[in-house]
């Protein structure tokens, strides 16, 4: 099998319980976009408010009584001093829309974390091209935010983002703070309004309008399904190697622990073998339709 | 009768009333003991308590889609074959309570469920359902992440396992290598003769609950007869799987026109899951009360088959039965293999004899290979 991400050192600490959770409150919620909100997290227990740490690209089952458990990945800054947990959901499913009627101060189920991490380290001295779409940007954020914290160690920092209209990109406070730390931050819509005046396609197109080195460029992209397709489609005619193009993959999750089955891709169960992988790990079945 | 005591790898014949003693020292000493009965025109798996609880008797006859029991007339008690239980049902429960979360004045707070794990002793496992078990071992029992559950209840276990006289025509333990005679992994191993049992001894436990009983040593004539038994099994069993290259055969079969065709026939109930004795995937789910303050949360069996294990918020993974029956073949017969080194197929036939469209993995796989020839 192909080599995937070593996470080890970042697994969840629970490993005796089947899917107990720790309770987490909701300190702070920040709507995003129509229909998406982040709400940042502390655990009610100061222990494993302390003992709680994650890496980019890892994602922590939430879970509201009486709704069910959902996987959501990490939206936040893995480093940052007050250790929040933020998670950006679209309120679309029974768990997501329930925790998006819920206030500050109300608790939900937390578990985690769960799954490989973008590989930051492995990363150092690499050119990256961060290609999202929706609500594929929060996911790779902490990546973002690890970059800022050591920029010198990366080179030349692309984020292709795409979103559907102007309203629906995310973090849009962040971008001028991202593009001083000298990341090329490129923002796409399918469909502009009257006041856009930004770019108007999908984010694989966006590999027409500058050049990657691919002797030393990464690809980190999230985002739909038929996005990240045709970014590793542009990015393997660019001749970037399949294991450096890493993706983030989505399936139906019950334990984020390989136990329940419901996550699986051919030999990998994506909650622990995944979420990210590098492309050569799924190059195999990734045009296998139903899969 | 004889003074001497059984010792670990011996073998003694013990006339079958002893099994009574043996089940109600088992019992003493705080085992439930499972084991086959008759019941419902099939045999399943449930309490018992003595021989007489066996299913006396009876032999079955299984096909694709057909189980039928039939009266020998006969002093036997292990001439059937399995049923659609298998004792994966005692190991990993098919409903098992997690937790109950309940709201107090705003905050949720979480009851653990910590019931004591019963402590059961098999009575019949078959060569190919014992194999079945050390294969949810590797499933349940994995170095990172250990089933709490599973490991309470196999760690206690005691498994008195018996040996195949009477295949039936969807057997193919040969093929996989796992039957119908035991090697190891058990406590006791029984051959059934028409007038004694043939005890072999596999373990500590097993060796003091034997020493206990009366039995003599086997003559050469007895243990003949178990060894002819055993050999005309073996013989018995046609139905074949060939497995050689079968985990690259599948993967290089994903894009065959074979898996339309069974989606054709395939209902998608989900039996073949439920009957085998390795499928391990599982939900979990939530029962709130009608007041909304408090929700007990499950974990059930589920299956591949179900449309709704595959829910995305972006649309179902697997959406027709044809990508559905090519995930439960692929991950059955090739990358369990990827996952926990061994198939996770044991040959006993279940998934055959419980289709109720009478799919066979045995006529697939070869009507894949076929096309891959070409």
């Amino acid at each position: 099998m192909t080599t995937l991400i070593d996470t080890a050192s970042h697994h969840a600490g629970h490993t005796d319980q089947l899917i107990t959770p720790d309770w987490a409150e909701i300190v702070r919620i920040t709507p995003e976009a129509d229909g998406v909100t982040t709400f940042w997290f502390k655990f009610t227990s100061p222990e494993v408010q302390a003992r709680y740490r994650f890496a980019p690209g890892q994602f922590n089952m939430l879970y509201l009584p009486g709704c069910g458990e959902a996987a959501i990945s990490m939206s936040s800054d893995p480093d940052a001093p007050d250790r929040l947990v933020g998670h950006t959901t679209r309120l679309v499913g029974n768990v997501t829309k329930g925790i998006g009627k819920l206030q500050v101060g109300d608790t939900v189920g937390m578990r985690g974390p769960f799954g490989t991490c973008w590989p930051m380290a492995e990363l150092e001295g690499k050119d990256l091209v961060i290609a999202c779409g929706g609500i594929g940007l929060p996911p790779l954020r902490p990546a973002i935010y690890h970059i800022l914290r050591s920029r010198e160690k990366y080179g030349k920092v692309t984020l292709l983002y795409g979103a559907r209209t102007p309203k629906d990109l995310l973090y849009q406070n962040e971008y001028e703070t991202w593009k001083q730390a000298d990341i090329d931050v490129q923002v796409t819509v399918d469909r502009g309004d009257e006041a856009w005046d930004g770019r108007v396609g999908v984010v694989p197109m966006w590999f027409y309008h500058f050049r990657v080195d691919p002797q030393k460029t990464a690809i980190l992209t999230c985002g739909p399904e038929i996005m990240i397709r045709f970014v590793i489609y542009e990015a393997l005619a660019r001749r970037i190697p399949a294991g450096r193009i890493y993706v983030s993959m989505e399936r139906n999750m019950k334990c984020g622990q390989g136990a329940c089955g419901h996550c699986q891709m051919g030999p990998y169960f994506v909650c622990k073998d995944g979420p990210v992988f590098p492309f050569s790990a799924l190059e195999k079945f990734f045009n296998v339709e139903e899969f | 009768m004889t003074d001497q005591q059984p010792s670990i790898g011996s073998t003694v014949a013990l006339a079958k009333p002893e099994l009574d003693g043996l089940l109600a020292d088992l019992r003493r000493g705080g085992f439930r003991t499972v084991g086959p009965r008759a019941r419902d025109e099939g045999i399943v798996y449930a309490e018992i308590e003595s021989l007489a609880d066996l299913p006396r008797g009876i032999q079955t006859a299984q096909k694709p889609a057909s189980y039928r029991m039939t009266q020998t007339g006969q002093n036997r008690c292990f001439d059937f074959i399995p049923g659609s239980q298998s004792w994966k049902q005692f190991l990993f429960p098919p409903r098992t309570e997690l937790f109950t979360a309940r709201k107090e004045s705003g905050k949720w707070k979480l009851d653990e469920n910590i019931e004591e794990q019963p402590r059961y002793a098999f009575i019949g496992v078959r060569a190919c359902e014992l194999a079945a078990i050390e294969i949810q071992d590797r499933v349940f029992m994995r170095p990172d992440f250990t089933d709490p559950v599973y490991r309470a209840r196999r760690a206690g276990l005691f498994i008195l396992a018996v040996n195949c006289t009477h295949p039936n025509d969807t057997c193919f333990c040969t093929s996989m290598g796992t039957g119908p005679a035991h090697k190891a992994g058990y406590d006791l191993c029984l051959t059934e003769l028409d007038e004694v049992f043939l005890v072999q001894v596999g373990s500590e436990l097993g060796r003091s609950l034997l020493a206990k009983r009366t039995f003599d040593l086997p003559s050469a004539f007895v243990q003949k007869n178990a060894a002819d038994a055993l050999e005309s099994a073996a013989r018995s069993i046609t139905r074949t799987l060939d497995t050689d290259g079968l985990p690259e055969l599948l993967m290089d079969s994903l894009e065959s026109g074979r898996w339309a065709e069974i989606g054709k026939r395939c209902l998608s109930c989900a039996n073949c899951t439920l009957v085998c004795p390795t499928c391990f995937c599982w939900d979990a789910t939530d029962l709130p009360d009608l007041t909304g303050k408090t929700a007990r949360r499950e974990r059930v069996w589920d299956s591949c088959f179900n449309l709704q294990y595959s829910y995305m918020a972006g649309g179902n993974t697997r959406p027709t039965i044809r990508s559905r029956y090519r995930q439960w073949l692929t991950h059955k017969l090739s990358t369990w293999k990827d996952q926990f080194g061994v198939p996770g197929c044991v040959g006993c036939g279940r998934c055959i004899t419980w289709c109720p469209a009478s799919i066979d993995l045995t006529e697939e796989i070869p009507a894949l290979r076929a096309e891959v020839k070409k």
